[in-house]
C-alpha cells in the first residue's frame, strides 16, 4: 500500500512484517522513531509473538539479540553513532558466532565533538567487524533493504546492518510502498536454524579457540560473505519478481552506461547526485552515477564492471580514514587496479553538512577541468580558513574556538 | 537457618554431613541420576571452588527443572577450562559470548524463549567476580530492574583469577593481589573501596537474592531449588575458594569457604523482593586470623613486625557483619 509516511515508521512497519520475535532497544537519535513505532505494535498486541526489551545500552542490546537469536528466535534492534561503537564488541561476537540479527543504523556523526546529524562515519567504523552492511538510498529502499535483510541474514548465517541516513531518511516524509503480510510472509520463510541451544539436544556454543584453529574460523565468515555477493543479487531478483519493484542488489548504475565521468556514492546523497547528473547530461556533459548498495562484502567484480570504462570517477563519501584519507575510495582503487581511471576522494557531508545539488557541481566542474589533483584528500565545502585560524592557535579547547571564530566572521 | 532436622553436627556451622540425611534430602551429587551438567575432563585448577561451585549449582538446576536449563556464561576461569575448543565439558546447552554480557545474553535466551512459548526452559547466567560485579554490573542491574526471568550466578572467587589475579571490586581488604601487592605504606587492597553485590542486588527487590559457599553444599543446593520455584531476576552469589589466587592449599577450599562464613567476613543469607528471609547463623565466631593465616595474599599481614593494626581492622568488619545480619546463633538451653 502507498502511503505519505515518516522514514522511521515505514522501517518499522517493514521490520514489523517480518515477524521479529525479540526486539531489543536502546535509545539514540536518530534511531529513536523506529523502536518507538515497534514498542506500540507490540504494546498494542499487534505484533506477535514479539518481546520488546528496553534494555540499559547498546552492548546491552546487541548482547540480548545475541542470546534470542541463538535460541532459534528473529531478533532485530537498531542503533547510530555511539551506539555502534558502545555495542562494538557485541557485534564482532554476532558475526563470529553466526547469528543472523537484523540491525538497523540510523547513520549520524561520532564525536568528539558530539553531533547528532547524518554522515557514514558509524556504520564504516563497523565495516570490518563482520556485519554484512547494505546501504539505503531513499525510504522505499530501506523498507525494501530490511525485508531482504532478515532472508539474506538467515540464509547465508552472518548478521546485517541495514544503514539508512539518520534524519535525511529518518525523519523524511515521502511516499512508501509497504508490502502486505502476505507478500512478505510469501518471500521470507520462517527462521528454522540448523542449531539452537535447546536442552533436547544440548551445544556448546562460543568455545576457546587456539592457534590451531582460530584463523580457519575467522576465514569462514569471510567465505560465508563471498559466497553472500550471489545470495545478494539472487535475493535481489527474487523481490523484484515478488514486488514488482528494484531494490536491493549490489550497485546501482544511474546513466553511467557511457558516462566518461562518475560519482560513486552511498546512501540518499545518490538523490542529489543524479540530479545533478541530469543537469550535467541535458548540457551534454557525459556523466553518471553508481551508488554502492552493498558495501561488505565488497563487490569488487560489479563495481570494476561498472567503472572500468571512465576516464574519472569521482568517490563522494560521508565518512573518511583519519591519517589517510578516502574509505570506499580505497576500496573503488582496488576494484580499478590496472584500469587507466583517475580516482578523486572526495569527502562531504560530515556532521549533517548538506551535499545539495550546486556542491556537487561545483565538484564535478573541478573534476571535469581538472583542477582537482586526483592524489589529493578533497574535502567538500570546507572552511579552509577556520581550520587555518585553529592551527595557528597553541592549543585550547578546539571545537569551542572554531564555533567562536565562525561567529566572529571572517578575519 | 537449618533445614535439616538432624542435630548431629561436628563443625563450627550447621552444616551436617550427606550421610547422616534422609534419602530424600542428600545431595543431588549423591543420585545416580545427577545429570553432570559440568562433567569431568575440564581443566581447572585442582581445589578449584568455581568448578565445584558451577557443578553443585547446575547440577540442583537441572534436577529441579527435569533438565530444562539453557546457560549463558561470561568470559573467565569458568568458560576457559570447560571449553578448549573443540572439547567441551558441559552437557548442557552453553553459550559463552563476552565477558560483560552475560545477564544481557541470558535475558535475551529468556525473551525467545517466552516469544516461543518454551515456559519450561529456564535460563542460568553466570560469571566470576570480575564479570558480575565490574565490567557486567550495568547489564546485571538492568537484567534484575526489568525482572527477566534469569538466575544469574556469581562465582566470587574475589579477585581476576584468570588473568592473573588482578583486584576486582570483590577483593577483600588488605588482600595481595597483582596489582595490589603488599609494597607501599598501604600494603595489600586498600580499605574503603569494593562493592556488596548481594546488598545492591537485594537494593532491585527482586524476587531472590542469596549468597552461599562451597562449604555447604546442601544449601547451595536448596537455594538453587528455591530460587527455581520462583520466577523473575534471581541472584545467587557464591564464594569459591581460589587455591592459586589465594595462596591456599587446594586442600582447602572446603576449610577456607567455611572459615569465611564462621569469622563472619561472608554473611550468607536469603531475600524475597527486598527483604532478609533467613541467615546462617554461626556456633561460635572463629578469629579472623584463623581465615587468613592459611592464605598467602594475607600472608604480609603474619611476617615480622606484621600488621596486627590490620587484622584488627578485617576483624572489626567481620564484627560488624555479625552485628548486622544477627548471624551469632542464641544458645539453645
Amino acid at each position: 500500500m502507498r502511503s505519505q509516511i515518516e522514514g522511521s515508521q515505514a522501517v518499522a512497519a517493514a521490520v514489523a512484517l517480518c515477524r521479529p520475535e525479540v526486539i531489543s532497544a536502546y535509545p539514540i537519535s536518530p534511531q529513536t522513531h523506529i523502536v518507538e513505532a515497534l514498542s506500540d505494535l507490540v504494546r498494542r498486541g499487534e505484533l506477535e509473538p514479539c518481546e520488546y526489551l528496553m534494555v540499559e545500552s547498546e552492548f546491552g542490546a546487541m548482547s540480548a539479540a545475541i542470546g534470542a537469536s541463538a535460541v532459534g528466535a528473529r531478533a532485530y534492534t537498531a542503533t547510530a553513532s555511539q551506539g555502534i561503537l558502545y555495542m562494538a564488541e557485541a557485534l564482532y561476537n554476532a558475526s563470529g558466532l553466526g547469528l543472523p540479527i537484523v540491525m538497523t543504523v540510523a547513520n549520524r556523526a561520532i564525536g568528539s565533538p558530539i553531533n547528532i546529524w547524518n554522515d557514514h562515519s558509524d556504520a564504516m567504523s563497523q565495516r570490518d567487524s563482520g556485519w554484512i552492511q547494505l546501504y539505503a538510498a531513499s525510504n522505499q529502499e530501506a523498507v525494501d533493504l530490511h525485508v531482504q535483510a532478515f532472508r539474506l541474514a538467515e540464509e547465508v548465517s552472518l548478521p546485517v546492518m541495514v544503514c539508512m541516513d539518520g534524519f535525511v531518511l529518518t525523519h523524511a516524509f515521502e511516499p512508501v510502498d509497504l508490502p502486505t503480510q502476505e507478500q512478505v510472509d510469501a518471500f521470507l520463510p520462517r527462521f528454522e536454524p540448523r542449531q539452537v541451544l535447546d536442552p533436547a539436544a544440548p551445544v556448546t556454543i562460543g568455545a576457546m579457540v587456539g592457534p590451531e584453529a582460530f584463523a580457519e574460523v575467522k576465514v569462514l565468515m569471510h567465505v560465508k560473505q563471498m559466497q553472500a555477493l550471489d545470495v545478494i543479487g539472487e535475493i535481489s531478483g527474487e523481490f523484484a519478481q515478488a514486488f514488482g519493484r528494484g531494490s536491493g542488489g549490489l550497485v546501482r548504475q544511474y546513466r553511467s552506461a557511457d558516462a566518461e565521468t562518475i560519482v560513486v556514492a552511498l546512501g540518499s546523497v545518490l538523490g542529489t547526485i543524479q540530479d545533478a547528473v541530469d543537469e550535467l547530461r541535458d548540457e551534454g556533459v557525459s556523466v553518471g552515477a553508481v551508488g554502492i548498495t552493498c558495501f561488505r562484502p565488497w563487490p569488487l567484480a560489479e563495481v570494476r564492471a561498472a567503472l572500468g570504462h571512465a576516464r574519472r570517477v569521482v568517490v563522494l563519501e560521508k565518512a573518511f580514514a583519519v591519517g589517510l584519507g578516502g574509505i570506499v575510495a580505497q576500496n573503488v582503487r582496488l576494484a580499478l587496479e590496472g584500469l587507466p581511471a583517475r580516482v578523486h576522494d572526495v569527502v562531504g557531508g560530515l556532521g549533517g553538512r548538506p551535499i545539495t545539488r550546486a556542491s556537487v557541481r561545483r565538484l564535478l566542474g573541478d573534476v571535469l577541468e581538472d583542477r582537482l589533483d586526483p592524489g589529493a584528500l578533497t574535502f567538500l565545502d570546507l572552511d579552509w580558513g577556520l581550520v587555518q585560524r585553529e592551527l595557528e592557535r597553541p592549543s585550547g579547547p578546539h571545537a569551542e574556538n572554531i564555533l567562536r571564530d565562525l561567529a566572529a566572521g571572517p578575519r | 537457618m537449618p533445614r535439616q532436622k538432624i542435630k548431629l553436627y561436628q563443625v563450627g556451622s550447621f552444616a551436617v554431613g550427606n550421610r547422616l540425611l534422609d534419602p530424600d534430602d542428600r545431595t543431588v551429587q549423591a543420585r545416580s541420576e545427577r545429570s553432570n551438567t559440568l562433567t569431568s575432563g575440564h581443566r581447572a585448577c585442582q581445589g578449584c571452588g568455581e568448578a565445584l561451585g558451577a557443578r553443585y549449582v547446575l547440577d540442583a538446576a537441572m534436577r529441579a527443572t527435569g533438565d530444562q536449563v539453557i546457560v549463558a556464561n561470561a568470559t573467565g576461569c569458568l568458560e576457559v577450562f570447560s571449553t578448549p575448543y573443540p572439547e567441551s565439558s558441559w552437557q548442557l546447552p552453553w553459550i559463552h559470548s563476552l565477558f560483560g554480557n552475560a545477564p544481557a545474553v541470558a535475558t535475551g535466551i529468556a525473551a525467545a524463549l517466552k516469544a516461543k512459548g518454551r515456559t519450561d526452559v529456564r535460563v542460568v547466567g553466570q560469571g566470576g567476580d570480575g564479570g558480575t560485579l565490574d565490567i557486567g554490573f550495568a547489564c546485571l542491574s538492568g537484567m534484575f530492574e526489568r525482572n527477566d526471568d534469569v538466575l544469574y550466578v556469581c562465582y566470587d572467587n574475589e579477585a581476576y583469577m584468570n588473568t592473573g589475579v588482578q583486584r576486582s571490586s570483590a577483593t577483600p581488604p588488605a588482600a595481595r593481589t597483582a596489582n595490589t601487592k603488599p609494597v607501599g605504606f598501604e600494603p595489600g587492597n586498600v580499605f574503603g573501596q569494593g562493592k556488596n553485590a548481594p546488598l545492591i542486588a537485594l537494593a532491585h527487590e527482586i524476587p531472590y537474592v542469596a549468597t552461599a559457599t562451597v562449604a555447604d553444599l546442601h544449601d547451595l543446593e536448596q537455594k538453587v531449588e528455591r530460587a527455581m520455584e520462583l520466577h523473575g531476576a534471581r541472584y545467587l552469589h557464591v564464594l569459591v575458594p581460589c587455591p592459586l589466587g589465594w595462596g591456599a592449599a587446594a586442600c582447602d577450599t572446603i576449610r577456607l569457604a567455611r572459615l569465611a562464613v564462621e569469622t563472619g567476613l561472608f554473611p550468607v543469607f536469603e531475600a524475597e523482593h527486598g527483604e532478609v528471609t533467613a541467615v546462617s547463623t554461626i556456633r561460635r565466631q572463629a578469629p579472623v586470623e584463623e581465615y587468613l593465616r592459611p592464605q598467602r595474599r594475607f600472608a604480609h599481614l603474619f611476617g615480622v613486625p606484621g600488621r596486627p593494626d590490620v587484622v584488627e581492622r578485617i576483624q572489626a568488619g567481620a564484627d560488624r557483619n555479625i552485628r548486622r545480619f544477627g548471624l551469632l546463633a542464641e544458645e539453645e538451653e
